[in-house]
């Protein structure tokens, strides 16, 4: 059996940036000798388009990060393909951005030269010098320039993180969670900067989370995972006008669709989001 | 320095009693008529440098409510050295309760000290430019094939097993090989404490590059850096902590090798003092030596600790 892959058919759809087909990623135990192994992924499909907000969603372990980092280049399948704009991933790439689980800021560096990182790997900090102090105030961190990485809350070194990711304008975004340690407040600011992000950059997003609702206000796909082996179990459409409401009628009926999918797919929701 | 690491003080009677304790030294220095021959005054002037320090000392604190916290803390300290001072010369100079001349008093060492001031003062410089430049190159050394081990496989294939057998070496043990190889007194010297610079800090240079989070690198591929640009910006930085591991390590080990290779052959530094002393069984020139030598390395360490500290800067308040 292989995993559903939702693919729209009118004629205005934007085009299918990110392709997964068919890809198996298995992990063996490090020890010698020993035989276990864990199927993080099997037989994965998945297509995104263009601009396209996707959420992935599914308990601990399912292979979420696996998914995210195969996209990103940083692991190879044993057995599919993964393509980007057509072509196959041989590595990483400066235009698939990605921000990790934890903040993972270089500590050695200050928060200024963590977000200007990208622009010098490049070599075309001269050319954007000037966007350096637009992605720093856009993160809300002016005044934290010269600080380190210890220095600041986990959530400024989240943000920092994405800032890092965004200012190499990347055409898809990979995601890991970046919200994951925040608290709710914190957490809906930067959702609302996500939003206004990926909008005005037209980018492609794929958002790993836990929550049902960050997924269901933010996504045009919601993609839910179930584990050992990691699978999609179903693809919900969450194509309903923005800007949303947390309240509206859509919005609540949506979650409780995703919420059924879950216990229909025999995982636990995660208990703080079973409202 | 924070206010919570000056725990000692007790009582206020320890402040007073350490600023009494150099002049107390002194007085004792004067009442007492000294058992040998010896010029004491220079002894006497360095009781009263001591004893001005602290009453300046004290002076200030007596406004500077951090420093008097400081100065408390170390009553105790200051009290301890003049006693110490004082019972030594009683015992020595004054007595002869300890046997000389292999117990030479602190007179006796002081006089030592400004009489033959220039001859100190070149061997110190001696000294202090043989470490220089043989510690400068052992350390790059180090850096550069700790770097290599460290970034490359093929590199560490190759020099790694070498460096593991060649590296525990104690340089001292080199000595007849480096003599034929290199035979100025010299450039014998520099190469040994070269050697034995450069073992530990290439070591701790590999293993801090071999030890940096997998993820780092990831973050940066991902930024678009390219290899060069992950050595440059996220191996060598990251591995800095190790490398002043290395460094620390290979200043005390070079100090050792430098005494010893300048008692084997130089014609100058302090090891070559110390060894023409002794051979004139003037002990109040050893002690005066290792006094020096005391002296002119904890001033080698407080520099190398400076510049570590400003490199390191980011680590502040990361780590104990
Ligand atoms: N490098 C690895 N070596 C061995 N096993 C791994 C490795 N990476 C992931 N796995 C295994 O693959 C499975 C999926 O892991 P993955 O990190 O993708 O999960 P996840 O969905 O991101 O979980 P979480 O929500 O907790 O982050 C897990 O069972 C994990 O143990
Ligand atoms: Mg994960």
């Amino acid at each position: 059996m292989s995993s559903p892959s939702i693919v729209i058919n009118s004629p205005a759809a934007p085009p299918v940036i990110i392709e997964v087909k068919n890809v198996t990623r298995v992990f063996w135990d490090a020890r010698e000798k020993s035989e276990k192994s864990v199927s993080a992924l099997e037989n994965v499909d998945l297509s995104v388009r263009k601009g396209e907000f996707v959420s992935l969603i599914g308990p601990s372990g399912c292979g979420k990060t696996t998914l995210l980092r195969l996209i990103a280049g940083l692991d190879a399948p044993q057995s599919g393909e993964l393509l980007v704009e057509g072509e196959p991933v041989t590595g990483t790439s400066h235009e698939r951005g990605y921000v990790f689980q934890q903040a993972n800021l270089f500590p050695w560096e200050t928060v200024e030269e963590n977000i200007a990182f990208g622009l010098k790997a490049r070599g075309v900090y001269e050319e954007y010098r000037g966007d350096v102090a637009e992605y720093i105030a856009m993160a809300g961190l002016k005044g934290f320039e010269r600080s380190y990485p210890h220095q600041i809350s986990g959530g400024m070194a989240q943000r920092a993180s994405l800032a890092r990711a965004l200012i190499n304008r990347p055409k898809a975004l990979l995601l890991d969670e970046p919200m994951g340690a925040l608290d709710s407040f914190t957490r809906m600011d930067l959702q609302e900067k996500l939003l206004e992000l990926w909008q005005k950059f037209s980018a492609t997003i794929i958002l790993v989370t836990h929550d049902i609702d960050e997924a269901v206000y933010l996504s045009d796909r919601i993609v839910i995972m179930t584990p050992r082996p990691g699978r999609i179990s179903e693809i919900i459409d969450a194509d309903y006008p923005r800007p949303r409401s947390r309240s509206s009628a859509r919005f609540v009926e949506l979650r409780n669709k995703v919420l059924e999918k879950f216990h229909l797919a025999g995982a636990e929701a995660p208990v703080e989001y079973a409202i | 320095m924070n206010k919570s690491s000056y725990w000692k003080p007790r009582s206020n009677a320890w402040q007073v009693l350490a600023a009494l304790s150099y002049p107390a030294a002194l007085v004792v220095n004067i009442a007492m008529r000294p058992i040998i021959e010896v010029d004491e005054r220079p002894y006497r002037v360095f009781l009263l440098a001591l004893a001005a320090h602290t009453a300046v000392c004290y002076l200030r604190a007596f406004h500077d409510e951090k420093l008097a916290l400081k100065y408390n803390h170390r009553s105790q300290f200051t009290f301890a050295a003049g006693a110490l001072l004082m019972v030594w010369d009683v015992l020595s100079s004054k007595t002869g309760s300890l046997p000389l001349p292999f117990f030479p008093g602190p007179a006796q060492i002081m006089e030592v000290l400004f009489r033959e001031r220039s001859a100190h003062a070149l061997n110190c410089l001696y000294s202090l430019r043989l470490f220089a430049a043989g510690f400068a190159a052992g350390a790059f050394c180090g850096v550069v094939s700790g770097i290599l081990i460290g970034w490359s496989k093929l590199w560490d294939y190759w020099l790694f097993p070498v460096m593991k057998v060649v590296g525990v070496i104690p340089a001292i043990a080199l000595i007849p090989i480096v003599l034929i190889v290199m035979p100025g007194t010299f450039s014998t010297a520099v190469a040994l404490v070269a050697i034995s610079a450069w073992f530990p800090v290439a070591f701790t240079t590999a293993r801090g590059i071999k030890s940096i989070h997998k993820s780092y690198f990831e973050a940066a591929r991902t930024l678009g850096a390219q290899n060069g640009y992950m050595l440059r910006k996220i191996a060598i930085p990251g591995a800095v902590p190790s490398i002043f591991t290395g460094i620390s390590t290979a200043t005390g080990i070079s100090f050792s090798t430098l005494v010893v290779s300048e008692m084997v052959g130089a014609r100058g530094g302090l090891g070559y003092y110390i060894n023409i002393a002794m051979g004139w069984m003037n002990y109040a020139s050893v002690y005066a030596a290792i006094l020096l030598m005391a002296v002119s390395f904890t001033l080698v360490l407080a520099v190398i600790n400076a510049i570590k500290n400003r490199l390191l800067a980011w680590q502040k308040g990361l780590v104990k």
